[in-house]
Formats: C-alpha cells, structure tokens, sequence
C-alpha cells in the first residue's frame, strides 16, 4: 500500500468528472475516448474537427500538467514490444466493439446509470484484474 | 468553431486530470489491476470522483433541452446486453492488462513522446479500424447517418 496516492487520484478523478459535464454541457457529447477517437475513421467531415481538438486537448492537459511542475516520469511502458502491439490491438478492437472504454462506460455510463455500461465496467475490470494475475502470478512474468 | 474550442477545453482538462490522477502511469494502472499483489487501490479513487461529479453535473446539464453548441444531445440510447457488448469488454479488459493503459490516457501520454506509447496508440487505431471491417464485412460501406 506504500504506493497509495487518495488525494490526487480523488481529485484527478473531479477534473474527469469536470471534463465530462463540460463537454455534455457545450457539446451534448458523451466525454468516451475511445468513441471520440473511433468517430474520427467515420470521416465524416462535420464531425471531425471537434473530435481531433479533444484529442489534442488531452496531450495538451497532459503537457500543462508537466509545465506546472508535475511528473511524468512514470509515463512509460514495461512491456516489451509484441506485448504493447498486442495490447493496442485488443484495446482498440475491444473498445470499437465494446461501444466504450473506461470513460465512456466507467464515467459517462455509469453516471447516466446505463445498465450496459455497468455491465461492461464490470467485464472489463474482471477481464484485467484477471490478465494481471494470470501474467504476474501464474506465469510469474 | 465554439464546439471545436469547447471540445479542446473539455480534453485539456480531461488530460490534466488523468496526469493528476497519475492514470496515465502503466505501472499505476497495473498496481490496481493486481489484486493479489501489492495491491493499490487509488484508481478506485479516480472513479469515486468522476463519478461524483459526472453524475450529479449530467443531471443538473439535462434539466436543459439541449447543449449550449448544438441542437441536441447526442446520448446512446440502447439498453440491450449484447454479445459484442460483453466480448468487447472482455478483450479491453485483457489488452488493459497487458499493457496498463486504456484509450484516454493512451492518448495523453503521447505529450512524452515514447515509441511504445506511440505504437500502442497506433496499434489502438488499427484495431479500432479492424472492428470496423470485421463488423461491416468492408472498410467502404458507409455508415448510417447520425
């Protein structure tokens, strides 16, 4: 537990949350990632500027926070490559065919009380709970 | 023009927030995923406050008839359980354990420019992009209008 960190997961937790009102305020969007980013190959030209800028946006929050102090330095992957290729795959595939990722099931579904993305929530934690124990405690890798 | 400048705001402090959280971190995610390890709880946390806010912000937000940049909200409606519901979920899920990183902060971790992060987001896309072509049976079939 040395690794706990509550008060900046909680209140990084309230800026999501934030950014999720704020889009479905202005833009009566669901603030989903991976639906964001999946509309963009849609190519629907009225419907991919915004798309793009929420994209950039979230290097650019990620940017400000370094500028402000902050670190970044554990922003970085483990796993080898064949792993990460693999991993981006299932993630990209899961989530197109999922309908939602950890934002757009886990925040915005959720809060709406979405019986499927409470559902899906569910599967994908169990599902990754389950990856991580197979990797790091069965085959010890 | 103001929903592109709304939507980069909304992901700007989406990325912060994810940065702040420290869920752009593999190692963070991958410390809550291993529940029979040295198991962190935080990014519990990181969910217990979006959820508070987004579910007590959408509510007071749909008291509106519509957004303040478009004519309506564009809310899924579906409330069936379906078989790529559940299977999608699954592979998320396995690929978010291999790697321990999911599409937001996926995306904002590309502000450090590490190839492996670059190449999962790539790969990300492709498959995005191959779910598409599996769904439809072709790339070129368009979709239906929204």
């Amino acid at each position: 537990m040395e690794h706990f960190t509550p008060s900046d997961s909680f209140s990084g937790g309230l800026l999501i949350g934030a950014a999720a009102v704020l889009l479905l305020a202005c833009n009566g969007r669901i603030a989903g990632v991976s639906g964001i980013l999946g509309g963009v190959l849609e190519a629907r030209s009225d419907d991919i500027v915004w798309r793009l800028m929420f994209v950039g946006g979230l290097i650019l929050g990620a940017l400000g926070f370094q500028t402000l102090g902050g670190s970044l330095a554990a922003v970085k992957i483990e796993a080898g490559w064949p792993v990460v290729i693999l991993g981006g795959l299932l993630v990209g595939f899961g989530t197109h065919r999922g309908r939602g990722c950890t934002s757009g099931h886990g925040v915005c579904g959720n809060a709406q009380l979405s019986k499927r993305s409470m559902i899906a929530t569910l599967t994908f934690m169990a599902a990754g709970f389950a990856t991580v124990f197979v990797l790091r405690h069965l085959i010890g890798a | 023009m103001k929903r592109s400048v709304s939507a980069l705001v909304a992901g700007i402090l989406f990325g912060f927030g994810l940065s702040v959280a420290q869920m752009v971190s593999p190692a963070k995610v991958l410390g809550f995923l291993d529940l029979a390890g040295n198991w962190d709880p935080s990014l519990a946390l990181v969910m217990v406050g979006a959820l508070l806010v987004s579910f007590a912000g959408y509510r007071f937000v749909r008291l509106r008839a519509a957004p303040l940049f478009e004519s309506k909200f564009h809310l899924p409606t579906r409330t069936d359980i379906d078989r790529p519901l559940i299977g999608g979920a699954v592979l998320f899920g396995i690929g978010w354990g291999l790697v321990g990183l999911c599409p937001g902060p996926a995306l904002a971790a590309l502000a450090v420019g590490d190839p492996k992060i670059i190449g999962f987001v790539v790969a990300m896309v492709v498959g995005m992009a191959l779910d598409r072509v599996y769904t439809r049976g072709t790339w070129f079939a368009r979709p239906q209008a929204a």
